[in-house]
């Protein structure tokens, strides 16, 4: 895309004012929106995407879930510049396919997130424009999340909310999963039921306030028994 | 063969073409991800710009925005009794707080720690790759690196990028036959062995704190609640640092962790004596 800066919106130039010398270059990246959310319970993870595609004020598409199987315990959310997702996804495909060849096993969580790590870091001077969350179970069958910044810097975590909207899902998460700044309160664990829902109204609260946030949310429930995925519609204004 | 890769011998033709001046790092626009366990590393770096000024543009008014996950206060200090480190556990990115319990310790091995600012991903990505490094140093030599050595291993690698816009701030500690062994290094490849280290933006809050307690001949508790009040005192007046106190004590046997802490009851307990 072109950088936006001689540009007024679509359509338009700016009004002529003298703004000394201005460069105009291209921008290797854009911003295609979109929120991802990771929730790891005792025996189950959820990851949640809405699945609006858009760039400035354009949406390309109604349809595009940003959320990627990678095995049968993984699955991993990617939020940011649609074309990096893309191609981190494929590349993370290809290396857990070199894995299960040379190793014959399946990569676990814990493992293919050690190895996005390096992945992302190799392009520590070019990044991949892309927030990425990866939830799972881990050896024990334990639900597990892990979330990670631009260039691989990365933790295991019990909740996480990446992407255009993070800023608003994360404090209502540290909330109702964390228990945070409410006093007097039974710590109860989370169960699969209440921890679906409660993705589901974070997302529809997300949509109200956040412009790149909307359309539907794709929901995938990985428990030992497989990954499960509905679609629930959301605003799509 | 796998055993010639891990023991490092090279074949001829790559020490050749290593005396005649090939770097041993390439930068490509592309990087291969399919040479995984390759000797050789690899960094993509876009094309025809100069890297550290690359993101700073992208990042102008009107393009997109991305942030790094950063900031820290650290710090470090030898006595009588060994080495105690204690580090906060916040990560920022630009002005989101994207996590308040990161673990910046990294556990090299039971007697060396390596502590993390800076950039997250930076310090994450060396020290794992140093921990790599003292690991195969233990199997082809079969004694315990030297913390010395381990220092000097990390600064090495952090002067192969000078200049790239890295940013780590780290200290390595640790006990080996000279005894505890404490070097700060960092990305413009300083490395300095002394008695006392902080690191990070809130590194001149924790300076006053332990500057002011330290005697060389403290008592273990003594040294466990001045590394605590240090990190303590230093999150509640920046920013960019809090959530828990992560404390370590490396003694001759090895290294403990003494404590993780939230910092705002500690600073609740500190009340009392602060008014």
């Amino acid at each position: 895309m072109l950088s936006a800066q001689g540009f007024g919106g679509p359509g338009k130039m700016k009004e002529y004012h003298y703004a000394g010398a201005v460069e105009n270059r291209f921008s290797p990246y854009a911003f295609n929106g979109g929120t991802v959310l990771a929730v790891a319970g005792e025996d189950f993870a959820i990851v949640a995407s809405d699945t609006r595609l858009s760039e400035g004020y354009s949406i390309h598409s109604r349809d595009s879930p940003k959320c990627y199987k990678l095995t049968d315990t993984t699955v991993i959310g990617c939020s940011g510049f649609h074309g990096d997702c893309l191609t981190l996804t494929k590349i993370i495909d290809a290396r857990l396919k070199m894995y299960k060849h040379s190793n014959n096993k399946t990569m676990t969580s814990g493992a293919i997130a050690a190895m996005l790590s390096t992945i992302l870091y190799s392009r520590r001077f070019f990044p991949y424009y892309v927030y990425n969350i990866i939830g799972g179970l881990d050896e024990e069958g334990k639900g597990a999340v892990y979330s990670f910044d631009p260039v691989g810097s990365y933790q295991r975590d019990t909740y996480k909310a990446g992407g255009s909207a993070s800023a608003m899902l994360q404090p209502l998460l540290d909330n109702q999963i964390g228990f945070k700044n409410m006093e007097g309160v039974q710590h109860l664990p989370l169960t699969q039921e209440k921890a679906v829902q409660l993705v589901k109204d974070v997302f529809i609260s997300a949509a109200e306030r956040d412009v790149y946030t909307g359309d539907a949310l794709r929901v995938c429930v990985i428990t030992k028994d497989g990954i499960n995925e509905q679609t629930i519609p959301l605003r799509k204004d | 063969m796998a055993l010639v890769e891990v023991s490092g011998l090279k074949p001829f033709s790559e020490t050749s073409g290593q005396i005649f001046g090939t770097r041993q790092t390439h930068l490509v626009d592309r990087t291969n991800h399919y040479s995984f366990g390759s000797s050789v590393r690899e960094f993509a770096v876009p094309v025809g710009e100069e890297p550290s000024g690359f993101l700073t543009s992208c990042n102008k008014e009107g393009g997109v925005n991305i942030e790094m996950n950063h900031g820290t206060t650290t710090l470090a200090f030898k006595f009588r009794h060994g080495v105690i480190v204690a580090v906060d556990s916040r990560a920022s990115a630009g002005r989101y707080l994207a996590s308040n319990d990161v673990n910046k310790v990294i556990e090299i091995n039971p007697y060396l720690l390596g502590t993390m600012s800076g950039s997250a991903a930076d310090c994450q990505y060396w020290e794992r790759l140093l921990a790599k490094e003292c690991r195969l140093y233990r199997l082809r030599n079969n004694h315990r690196i030297s913390v010395a050595a381990a220092s000097k291993l990390l600064c090495n690698m952090m002067l192969g990028y000078k200049g790239m816009g890295l940013s780590v701030g780290s200290m390595i500690c640790g006990w080996d036959k000279e005894g505890p062994g404490l070097y700060y290094v960092d990305e413009n490849g300083n490395r300095l062995s002394g008695r006392m280290f902080s690191t990070g933006c809130g590194n001149s809050y924790a300076y006053g704190v332990v500057d002011s307690g330290y005697r060389e001949d403290m008592t273990v508790e003594e040294a466990y609640e001045l590394g605590r009040r240090g990190i303590a005192h230093a999150t509640h007046r920046d920013a960019y640092s809090g959530g828990v106190v992560n404390m370590y004590h490396m003694k001759e046997d090895g290294w403990i962790k003494v404590c993780k802490e939230d910092v705002s009851e500690l600073i609740h307990r500190y009340r009392e004596g602060m008014f």
